[in-house]
């Protein structure tokens, strides 16, 4: 937790300090800032934008999502799920003679065995992307500030939050100054 | 200074102008015209024109329901079904509707799974349309089971009478399949809904606009952090509604190519069914997007060239659905199988050749004017074609459905069926539903995928000139 963090802020506004909210003009511009942020070596920071930048993974130095794993154990339990829901139905728990056909066989139970790994596989993907994303949530410091509602119109977002180790409200923004950022100020909690 | 050269100012010659791609936003507009332009539609008193549709949709609706308040009452006696033909209009429907819901995930998950950036003016309205045809088609097998208070019975569900579905009909797995296709295309669109609610949570002018969107919106900021998982989880629900919406269309296909019946027990069915329903989805959504641009005031967005595309996937798509007529016939005549091929002599020139020939002038001659770039630039051509495909795409299941039943081994056993007003208006009553779920989207969902279409401009290319990056015009 850094010293300054928490603090309450000088007038005018009096308030527990969040971050540094900088913001910048264009795709490019923000990306070069977040490659800035990088390499200085912040650690809670992020980036805010009404559409995702390509490249930007790479720029704010992000590993590959997790998400697949979530979607692959989601699949695989459907399957496994579909396939023995239609042993034990049709086979063991009250075994149906349709048709001189074999009571159970993984031909017929695969159509809706496929279906369950498809339905199951996006719950995974979905919630695990929630989860990944700690959504949904009520409250977020930025959502209250009314210049970042333009992060979902056509504004570009970079904050660093005050609880970084290297956050220091003047170095921190003469360094986001020299990226080019056009209008830096203190967030709230 | 000019003498000197460097590696990324070297002058190249424009290329030329039959190459150069029509933009997909027109007119270079700033990524905050789009949120504004989209968001409009949603925003400010309601117009004339959605009022109205609005109470004429509503009251078509209410017919739908007293109609299948009075089937469920009286019983399917009502409906024109009638040993030979036990399934008729109910499935004709249903097939139908499930059908014109495929462009809609054809739209947001294979296109997007082929980098078709095209796709992001049309997805989230063609998703709606998929939602909402599934659940008028969702309605048809249920009411049709006769003694609806036991559909729950299709379901795994433990009974009273301890019996399980039986699992090797395929009626069965169109249970899974159809449900599995409602509650994934469900989903999907949601997800991509996110980011554009929270758009509208922030644009909200009232307290109520920005509790409800702000809840729907999930507390979404745009972190790049979420964008990244948010983007992985996109592209998996786009793999895996992929291989869903082809078996969707394959296993309905099944529930006729798996019984004996000539003229359904065919193995071209699944593909030709999956190509037939791609075909009407698109002919719906071109009927719904045609209008919907001129008054929504979005031709900026949903542009000519977005037209031209989809008159180009139905034009494909009717002329494989064209081939698989073709080759039912040369497979009948083949087969050496006597009853197949009555089956099909009897569909063309047998009591019930009118719907046949409306089939094939609707599905397969008409298509081909989209061959003719004069005839994609003529919207009310377009629209009519449009119309003409979905009506086409409907006598085909009438006459697959229909035609196959009517006269089977046994002349005994022939017969003709006519539907009753109560079939007639239970699916004119679907359209209501369709449209008062289609009116109410319009209204309070941003209709266009705000974000995507942002995403897709040279401004949110950081390597593009408008997009910030440095060295000329290049």
């Amino acid at each position: 937790m850094n010293a300054e963090c928490g603090m309450r802020n000088a007038e005018p506004s009096p308030g527990i300090k969040y971050g540094l909210l900088a913001e910048y003009d264009t795709a490019a511009a923000i990306m070069h800032a977040a490659e800035t942020i990088r390499d200085a070596g912040f650690r809670r920071w992020d980036v805010f934008t009404p559409f995702p930048i390509h490249g930007m993974n790479d720029a704010m130095g992000l590993k590959n999502s997790k998400v697949g794993w979530f979607s692959f154990i989601g699949g695989a339990t459907g399957y496994t799920l579909g396939m023995l829901m239609i042993w034990y139905m049709n086979a063991h728990d009250y075994a149906l003679t349709v048709g001189g056909k074999p009571l159970f066989s993984p031909h017929f139970a695969f159509p809706p065995s496929y279906e369950l790994t498809i339905l199951l596989g996006s719950f995974g993907a979905i919630f695990g992307m929630l989860f990944l994303n700690r959504l949904p949530r009520l409250h977020h410091p930025l959502l209250k500030h009314r210049r970042f509602a333009r992060a979902t119109h056509d504004g570009f977002f970079l904050v660093i939050e005050c609880t970084d180790a290297k956050y220091s409200e003047t170095e921190t923004r003469t360094l986001l100054e020299a990226t080019g950022s056009r209008h830096i100020e203190v967030i709230e909690e | 200074m000019s003498a000197v050269i460097s590696a990324n100012s070297i002058p190249l010659p424009d290329p030329p102008a039959e190459l150069v791609r029509q933009p997909l936003v027109l007119n270079q507009r700033p990524l905050g015209w789009i949120s504004d332009r989209v968001a409009a539609v949603t925003e400010g008193p309601a117009p004339l024109w959605w009022k109205v549709s609005f109470g004429i949709s509503f009251l078509v609706m209410l017919m739908c329901f007293s109609m299948i308040g009075y089937l469920i009452s009286t019983g399917v006696g009502v409906w024109g079904n009638r040993h030979p033909v036990m399934w008729a209009w109910d499935i004709v429907n249903f097939v139908w509707w499930i059908g014109i819901g495929h462009a809609g995930t054809l739209i947001s998950a294979i296109l997007f799974l082929l980098r078709q950036r095209w796709r992001t003016s049309i997805n989230r309205a063609a998703e709606a349309m998929t939602i909402f045809a599934v659940m008028c088609a969702m309605i048809f097998p249920l009411i049709h089971v006769g003694r609806v208070w036991f559909a729950w019975w299709l379901f795994p569900i433990p009974n009273a009478n301890s019996v399980w579905p039986q699992f090797r009909s395929p009626l069965m797995w169109d249970v899974f399949a159809v449900s599995t296709y409602f509650t994934v295309s469900t989903l999907f669109w949601y997800v991509g809904l996110l980011p554009d609610l929270a758009t509208m949570r922030d644009r909200a002018k009232t307290k109520l606009r920005k509790i409800l969107y702000g809840l729907f919106a999930l507390g979404w900021t745009g972190s790049n952090r979420h964008w990244n998982n948010y983007e992985k989880a996109y592209l998996i629900l786009a793999g895996l509604s992929t291989p869903l919406v082809l078996s969707v269309h394959s296993i309905v296909s099944l529930d006729f190519s798996v019984s004996q019946l000539p003229g359904w027990h065919t193995t071209i069915f699944p593909p030709y069914f999956v190509a037939g329903a791609i075909f009407s989805g698109f002919g719906m959504v071109l009927t719904l997007l045609i209008p919907l641009r001129a008054v929504c005031k979005l031709e900026e967005v949903i542009t000519m060239r977005h037209i031209d595309l989809m008159c180009k996937v139905t034009l494909a798509t009717g002329s494989i659905v064209g081939y698989a007529y073709g080759m039912e016939f040369f497979i009948a005549w083949y087969s050496g199988n006597p009853y197949e091929r009555f089956c099909f002599v009897n569909r063309a020139f047998g009591p019930y050749w009118w719907a046949y020939w409306a089939m094939i002038s609707c599905n397969v001659l008409v298509p081909q004017l989209f061959w003719f770039k004069k005839i994609k630039r003529n919207l009310v051509i377009v629209f009519i074609i449009s119309i003409l495909v979905n009506i086409g795409m409907w006598f085909e299941r009438f006459v697959i459905i229909a035609t196959s039943l009517h006269r089977d081994f046994m002349p005994s056993n022939w017969g003709y069926y006519k539907p009753t007003f109560v079939d007639v208006c239970t699916y004119m009553g679907t359209f209501g539903l369709f449209f008062t779920c289609f009116l109410l989207f319009l209204r309070f969902v941003p209709m266009i995928a705000m974000s995507e279409v942002k995403g897709i401009t040279p401004q949110a290319d950081p390597h593009h000139p408008l997009g910030g990056a440095k060295g000329g015009p290049r």
